[in-house]
């Protein structure tokens, strides 16, 4: 059974509508991140879950019970706040044991739990300190620490990792995917850091306009998006997008781009499309190779951005944004040099004029492909 | 250089002058107040700005009358009560005006606001008869009632625009931890709000101190008076003598507990002034 369902939920706030018909499942003990641009309701849906938003239609379930009407306590989950917003009058104990304060826990085992957790988290050395006296990561341990004490069965983020620094943010990553790993609980988490997204998650929701676009592991969101959206929502530097035509619909697509030419036997079923309908080619910048091109033929480079593990070369094709190709950190290219394009085609992705991607053929490996494309020469 | 120098000295001279007139012109007449309190009745006209023996009659004067220390009872008991009352209803109203959203919460400030606005004498002859039918007429509640009446607009105001600067998330984390909204306001936003419930509470006791429109209509008797009616009713042996050092002497005693109250709260007052800075 599933720890938390969502069944067809919606959320309006003045007429506006913030989320539409979300249904989920998360399974117990998952690891679930939220992603999608500011505004795309991840937050609400947060919220919901934590009973802070009313549900206007549709049914949350927790341990198949109906949920909806319940005060936050009663849900048995436990919050992570952006801005901490931990007690500042209170001391880290205090703030920790607050919740447990409340449900009237015997004092003995009420120190037991704030004990425990302290420890769990290393803030044994610092539970007599006010927040104010204690560093970003310090806080944000704290705020952990307050949501875990009670011994929720699901723990919600809300962005917990954004007003931290660099450095302290990677920390704090493992931490929290150590503390999964420890203590099992269903951890959902809301972020807009991609990076946060790929490497906590179990299974990755992409909000979009108060929709559900995709939801997968990780894995499966990069290599496989349904759509346009979560092509370029996630992967950095993102997703090329080159307008294309389709030549010859067909259970192999045969297209053509300003940019790259023909490409034939594509691994894409377009016969549902008329022929010379407008697609739209997706390839990711570590999916190209460069070769040097001769004479005037090819593309010329317009920049070079060199990060030392790495290097990104910027090519002119004819678009508002260039091409973004992710070549070896050795690459030598220069600004106004020729190129010739090698695409991965395996590797590439087909969206129609709508950013649905077109079916794909499963597991399309070289051989095929091979003899595929011997067919249509 | 010397020109430059001399125009800092000129500055400096000029800044340290407005201040001496602004301190003058603030402090002389509670001064010359003290120092009339402290003069016999025979040196009382004449003018003089220092004083060589100070002289405790007028004092032992106003403290042997009963009815005096009476009006500085119940000046005390109404102002407590005004405080006590005015704060709690504002906490709460403000907390539902800063923090509940619901429609016409502008229009609810704003009317709270506009009954701020009617003056005093407007609206003495209306609670007059509010007060008979009530009947609390000559009684310190019936002080209390207006008192409440006319502090609570301010006190509202200003705790709202507190509790509205106290981040939300806040009161969420409580809401998390299962607070009640009734446990969240007393045990985590009303520790926050401590500097703004003082300044504001000492405003509210100081108005209530100080009324005296409200205290002479609504009073009778000497056990029910409070202090500035006290004083006003302060009268000398004949018709025509005005006891100026007994009327000083009781306002000096009425004012110098104020001034106390101020100074010691005055580091929360000014903390209280300047919260928009509470952060984390």
């Amino acid at each position: 059974m599933s720890k938390l369902k969502l069944d067809k939920v919606n959320k309006q706030l003045g007429g506006l509508r913030i989320l539409r018909d979300i249904s989920l499942e998360i399974a117990s003990g998952e690891f679930v991140v939220f992603v999608g641009p500011s505004g795309c309701g991840k937050s609400t849906l947060l919220r919901l879950i934590a009973g802070l938003e009313s549900i206007c239609a549709g049914d949350l379930l927790i341990d198949g019970r109906r949920v909806n009407d319940l005060e936050p306590r009663e849900r048995g989950v436990g919050m992570v706040f952006q801005s901490y917003a931990l007690y500042p009058h209170m001391s880290v104990y205090d703030n920790i044991g607050f919740g447990l304060k409340l449900a009237k826990t015997e004092k003995r085992s009420l120190r037991e739990r704030v004990l425990e957790t302290a420890r769990v988290l290393q803030l044994d050395k610092l539970l007599q300190r006010k927040p104010k006296e204690l560093s970003g990561g310090q806080r944000q341990r704290v705020a952990m620490g307050r949501a875990m004490a009670r011994e929720p069965d699901i723990l919600l983020f809300d962005e917990p990792l954004s007003n931290l620094d660099a450095a302290l943010r990677v920390q704090m990553r493992n931490e929290i995917a150590r503390l999964h790993a420890s203590l099992g609980t269903t951890m959902i988490y809301v972020t807009h850091d991609q990076v946060e997204a790929m490497t906590l998650a179990d299974k990755i929701v992409v909000l979009n306009a108060g929709r559900i676009e995709q939801v997968g592991s990780p894995r499966e969101l990069y290599e496989r998006p349904v759509s346009r959206f979560v092509a370029g929502f996630l992967g950095s530097p993102r997703m090329n997008f080159l307008p294309a035509r389709l030549l010859a619909p067909g259970a192999h697509s045969l297209i053509e781009t300003p940019a790259l030419g023909r490409l034939a036997a594509l691994p894409f079923d377009s016969s549902a499309l008329a022929a010379n309908s407008p697609l739209s080619l997706g390839i990711r910048p570590e999916h190209l190779a460069l070769q040097k091109a001769p004479g005037d033929a090819g593309l010329r480079v317009v920049g070079v951005e060199y990060l030392g593990c790495e290097t990104y070369v910027h090519l002119d094709v004819g678009e508002d944004e260039p091409l973004i190709c992710r070549c070896a950190a050795t690459a030598e290219w220069r600004q106004g040099d020729r190129v010739e394009l090698q695409p991965e085609l395996a590797n590439l992705h087909l969206f129609d004029a709508d950013g649905n991607a077109l079916p794909r053929h499963p597991t399309p490996d070289a051989a095929t492909l091979r003899a595929l494309a011997q067919g249509y020469a | 250089m010397n020109l430059r120098l001399l125009k800092k000295a000129l500055l400096r001279l000029g800044f340290c002058g407005a201040i001496g007139v602004l301190l003058l012109y603030a402090v002389f007449p509670f001064y010359y107040a003290v120092l009339t309190s402290l003069k016999p009745s025979s040196a009382l006209f004449q003018v003089s700005y220092w004083l060589d023996k100070p002289d405790f009659s007028n004092y032992a004067a106003v403290l042997q009358q009963a009815s005096f220390l009476q009006a500085i009872g119940n000046s005390v008991f109404v102002a407590v009560c005004v405080v006590a009352l005015a704060l709690f209803l504002s906490l709460t109203a403000a907390y539902a005006l800063g923090r509940v959203k619901f429609r016409g919460r502008a229009t609810v400030l704003l009317l709270v606001l506009g009954v701020s606005m009617f003056p005093q004498v407007a609206v003495l002859s209306g609670l007059f008869e509010v007060i008979r039918a009530l009947g609390l007429y000559n009684s310190a509640w019936a002080l209390i009632l207006s008192y409440t009446i006319f502090t609570l607009p301010f006190t509202v105001w200003v705790l709202t625009t507190f509790i509205g600067q106290l981040p939300g998330e806040l009161e969420e984390a409580a809401i998390m931890d299962g607070a009640s909204p009734w446990v969240a306001l007393t045990r985590v936003l009303l520790p926050l709000l401590w500097p703004a419930l003082v300044t504001t509470g000492l405003l509210a006791f100081i108005a209530a101190w100080n009324e005296f429109l409200f205290a002479l209509t609504f009073t009778l008797t000497d056990q029910e008076r409070t202090v500035p009616v006290a004083i006003a009713l302060i009268s000398g042996g004949s018709q025509h003598e005005l006891p100026w050092g007994l009327l000083m002497a009781a306002s000096v005693m009425v004012t110098v507990p104020l001034v106390l109250l101020v100074l010691v709260f005055q580091r929360r007052i000014v903390s209280g002034l300047t919260t928009g800075a509470l952060k984390g």
